[in-house]
């Protein structure tokens, strides 16, 4: 089950309840959003999409497109998540700043940011780049956090012994990076790096195919593809739509993230062989084939020992270590409060218009945030409802795990955001379809993240504890009463934490869109965001977006932080 | 002429304010050149802190290293570590695990591996030189780990604990194998520092041991062990040595109210209780009892207990601190009441154990509190904290963790795990 273990490495930070840092990170938050939609009241009223075409040649160009985009947003991610990372795991003051701003931002609803980010971006760049850029920059906050977070993790928890090898055979900066911290964080990175690809797919659908009111910020893409499919009705370019997009997502795994699954497993730390370690046949043909071991000798290696030779220098030639430089407390000081007279001017400023927002407006939003609840705990317990029977049947029971888990895989690849204007189609015409529809999107955006974790959680239970059960003829009843429920209970927390927080993302595209140049929505806080950006109301749009913003952080800190802890304390068997 | 080393007035602080303990107190140390020394004591003495004070890894609070006579900044360049846990870099192979040491140094490649080579060789590693550390056992791992630290050419070669992760045999032969590269002269090794608290390996190596001790952690005893080479375990003259060294570091029984402490927050040195589960005491007792005239030399118990050092000198500590046993001369005799409980039913058995602990001042004092506190009942953390006061934060959890067994197995209080509280046992009375 190395697949599902790997999988969940990340971990929710600590307990800590709300601290002066989770103030400034608020207030920054507020600023951000408030810049966003400051900037938006230059943007253009309308809006002209590209004219996307129905053909079924254009699908590979618009591939390239889409992967183009993820890719970009990667690569800005791990570039990103390395630096920010190393900053915070060995500066202490930078991390008592930057964990708690990673720990609410990652619990941001990031679609409810594309509104504003689209509308900003689009008031001070051309029309193309901006709306090309306001993509990237969704994949790119659904990609990073994770990937922090396990670089930032790795290296807190490099085995002190190798720490102290490094230094008394004195690895400089590079040299330590290249052989001690990258190679030890690589396997959490690759896992990571998929869960957020397949976390980008479903943001990238959703950035591809936004349209509001007269704005059009449709991208040429494969999500665009089909969006333009479903309006048209034409089923044999929807066919087309999802046939290219599953190939690329099977291409990629099968020749990137397999092979290189396999390739990382030299990293482990265990000093025991592993009885089924990853394996890939394209990167076993690598291994084989002569070309790809010259490339490898010739010019990977080559490459690195020219980088070494360059950046590693004799370290005898280095003189101690300098004292601390003086330090000049008045610069750090006046910045400060240079800083902090901008954030209280934008606060000041953010506070005036919000003030602005009338009553009914207000009750509006308390409204929607309470339907919009209310959509994502159906969502959840739907998801329960299938995912426990089906997670524990695949975690106990091998036969069952080899034929279900490549088919879950795949399902699990597939980006809902995809297959939501499809699915519309069918649902639009049955009363209250466009809810269900809502639910819909929701539940399957989420019901993957409890499937791994009930998966991971039945399979790490002892099969002395298995065994001990069977021998005390417990009745089926009794068994999941006493083993089963208990020994989920942390893994169904964990999915259900990542579950939640996918659902309420995935209200701003779930309760309002546009179909064949028709808008239809619900009752919800996406809906109203969502429609702020249409009708231009940005005062709204600021209110909406907070509101669901603090409601999404609030329920993580009052509720599943609480009940996260309380299920680690008590119940994890490791 | 200056010497290869010297400590002066080393101290080493760890925490802060309060909860500030002193790891290593005023260590004063000279090493010169062709010495082969043991720093020996049982763990929590400091010895490994001062190996990496020693190397520069870590700056002492107080104090200065100095080598050759010149005050050290940084990490020393002429030391090197091999390792308790080898620290290989698991995902390189053997010869590249050598190589990145001489990589660190900017030595060119095509050097590097000659020299990688020829040190696997010398090792006796010829043939793997593209395994990966996994694949080897815990012996050949440690070989790479020597033929790395080789590399570097040290003039200090400190080993931590280097040989206490494998098992006997591989042991055995590295033992010899490192005395006799040392020996011959064959590398540029002026000095070699042996951290262990292994009492046997110290005397069978080094020329000079020198014994630390805990609370705080410093120097008791630096003395030479002038016997010539190889040596031989079996050897009448081995055993006395042995047997002196290990006088030294089990210590004699000492009047009551040194040997008791004070009580936490009371003026004073608390004592630690030994840590020690119920079972392995009982074993050790029921061990004596079978001895002829129920005495054995302390030394002796590592083999027969199956026990590392440490764990034999913990339960000797706690055999005597609780009256079951007298240490004199690096034998252990037990008492009448030891004698008597070895004998004992488990109920009183019970009885004696709670009689013997109620006398420790720590245990006095956590009784007081628990008869003091609300509704008899006080939360582990509450505990520990207030005897982070005279701990460390780890070993004041360590306190707690044999406190909460003894109490429990001598029925003087009883403890809930899923709350984490301490409850007055209220069948037992307490007598004031």
């Amino acid at each position: 089950m190395s697949f599902f273990a790997g999988i969940f490495k990340v971990q929710q930070p600590a307990q800590r309840t709300f601290g002066w840092a989770d103030v400034v990170v608020i207030a920054l938050v507020i600023l951000l959003i408030y810049t966003g939609v400051r900037l938006s009241f230059g943007a253009p009223a309308t809006v002209t999409g590209p004219s996307i075409s129905l053909k079924p040649e254009v699908l590979p160009y618009y591939a390239i497109r889409s992967v183009g985009r993820m890719a970009a947003a990667y690569v800005l991610s791990l570039l990103f998540a390395l630096v920010y990372g190393r900053a915070a795991a060995y500066h202490r003051r930078a991390e008592q700043v930057l964990m708690p701003l990673l720990d609410v931002l990652q619990s941001v609803p990031i679609l409810s940011f594309l509104p504003v980010v689209l509308l900003g971006l689009s008031t001070v760049l051309p029309q193309a780049i901006a709306v090309e850029l306001a993509a990237i920059v969704l994949i790119f906050t659904s990609q990073v956090w994770n990937l922090v977070f396990v670089w930032y993790q790795s290296l807190t928890t490099i085995p002190g012994e190798l720490n102290e090898a490094s230094t008394i055979f004195r690895f400089n900066t590079w040299l330590r990076f290249r052989a001690v911290e990258l190679p030890f964080a690589a396997i959490g990175l690759i896992w990571n790096s998929m869960m957020s690809w397949a976390g980008g797919w479903f943001f990238l659908m959703a950035a591809e195919i936004f349209t509001v009111g007269d704005r059009d910020f449709r991208l040429l893409g494969l999500g665009a593809y089909l969006h333009e499919a479903a309006s048209q009705e034409d089923y044999g370019a929807i066919a087309g739509g999802i046939a290219a997009l599953v190939l690329v997502i099977v291409l990629l795994d099968q020749f990137v993230w397999r092979p290189l699954l396999a390739w990382s497993n030299r990293f482990t730390l265990e000093m025991v062989e592993d009885d089924n370690p990853p394996t890939s046949w394209f990167y076993a043909l690598l291994q084989r084939a002569h070309i790809s071991r010259w490339l490898d000798h010739h010019l990977r290696q080559a490459l690195l020992n020219g980088v070494d030779a360059l950046l590693v220098r004799p370290a005898a030639a280095r003189p101690a270590p300098a004292e601390e430089r003086a330090r000049r407390p008045w610069a750090l000081y006046a910045l400060l409060v240079l800083v902090g007279t901008v954030v209280l001017y934008g606060l000041e400023q953010a506070g005036e218009m919000l003030v602005q927002v009338p009553a009914a407006q207000w009750s509006e939003i308390a409204t929607g945030l309470a339907a919009t609840l209310a959509r994502v705990l159906i969502a959840l317990l739907v998801a329960l409802a299938w995912t426990i029977p089906v997670g524990v049947l695949i975690g106990t029971n091998a036969r069952a795990a080899t034929v279900l888990q490549p088919l879950v895989q795949i399902a699990a690849s597939i980006p809902a955001t995809a297959l939501f204007p499809v699915l519309l189609l069918v649902l639009l015409d049955l009363p209250g379809g466009l809810n269900l529809a809502a639910v819909l999107l929701m539940l399957m955006g989420t019901q993957w993240y409890l499937l791994f974790n009930i998966i991971a959680g039945a399979a790490a239970i002892p099969e002395d504890l298995k065994f001990t059960s069977r021998l005390l003829k417990l009745s089926r009843r009794e068994r999941w009463r006493t083993l089963i429920l208990p020994a989920l209970f942390p893994y169904i927390i964990t999915g259900a934490i990542t579950a939640s927080g996918g659902a309420w993302n995935a209200s701003v595209v779930a309760e309002y869109f546009q179909l064949g140049g028709q808008a239809h929505q619900v009752t919800g806080v996406g809906a109203l965001i969502a429609a702020a950006t249409a009708s231009g109301d940005f005062h709204l749009l600021l209110a909406a977006t907070l509101g669901m913003i603090l409601t999404v952080v609030l329920i993580n800190r009052l509720f599943w932080r609480r009940l996260y802890r309380r299920a680690e304390e008590q119940f994890r068997m490791e | 002429m200056a010497h290869l080393l010297e400590l002066q007035g080393i101290t080493q602080k760890y925490g802060r304010g309060d909860r500030r303990f002193t790891a290593v107190d005023n260590v004063n140390l000279a090493i010169d050149e062709g010495e082969f020394v043991a720093l020996l004591g049982p763990s929590g003495c400091g010895k490994s802190t001062l190996l990496r004070i020693i190397t520069g890894l870590n700056q002492p609070a107080e104090g200065q290293v100095l080598y050759e006579g010149q005050p050290l900044r940084g990490v020393n360049p002429h030391a090197t570590i091999v390792f308790q846990t080898f620290a290989l870099f698991p995902w390189l192979t053997v010869q590249q695990n050598v190589e990145v040491a001489l990589k660190a140094r900017g030595i060119p490649p095509s050097l590097r591996t000659v020299r990688a080579i020829d040190l696997l060789d010398m090792v006796g590693l010829d043939g793997f030189e593209t395994a990966f550390p996994r694949e080897l056992s815990g012996g050949m791992r440690q070989k790479v780990g020597f033929a790395r630290a080789m590399a570097v050419e040290p003039e200090l070669l400190c080993l931590d604990e280097a040989f206490s992760a494998l098992d006997v045999l591989s042991a055995e032969s590295l033992r010899g194998e490192l005395l006799e590269l040392w020996m011959s002269g064959s590398i540029p090794t002026k000095a070699i520092l042996m951290v262990t608290h292994n009492i046997e390996e110290a005397v069978f190596m080094a020329d000079r041991v020198i014994v630390m001790d805990k609370q705080p952690g410093r120097i008791v005893a630096d003395r030479a062990i002038d016997l010539p080479h190889p040596r031989q375990r079996k050897d009448p003259r081995f055993l006395e040595v042995l047997d002196r060294v290990y006088a030294t570091l089990a210590g004699q029984t000492q009047p009551e109210h040194i040997e008791l402490g004070a009580a936490p927050g009371e003026a004073g040195v608390t004592r630690a209780l030994p840590f020690v589960s119920i079972g392995e005491l009982s074993g050790l007792l029921e061990f004596l009892d079978e001895m002829p005239n129920d005495r054995t030399d302390v030394y002796r118990l590592e083999q027969e207990l199956n026990l590392g050092t440490d764990p034999v000198l913990q339960l000797t500590e706690a055999a005597e601190l609780l009256g079951f046993a007298t240490i004199a001369k690096g034998d252990i005799t037990l008492t009448s009441l030891g004698e008597t409980f070895a004998e004992a039913s488990i109920l009183a058995r019970k009885e004696i154990f709670a009689t013997r602990i109620r006398r420790l001042p720590t245990i006095k004092w956590l009784l007081a509190m628990l008869k003091a506190a609300d509704k008899g009942r006080l939360d582990r953390d509450v505990v520990r904290l207030a005897l982070e006061l005279e701990f460390s934060p780890e070993d004041a959890a360590r306190q707690v963790e044999i406190a909460i067994q003894w109490g429990r197995y001598a029925e003087l209080l009883a403890y809930d795990d899923s709350t984490e509280t301490l409850y007055q046992e209220t069948a037992v009375s307490v007598p004031a």
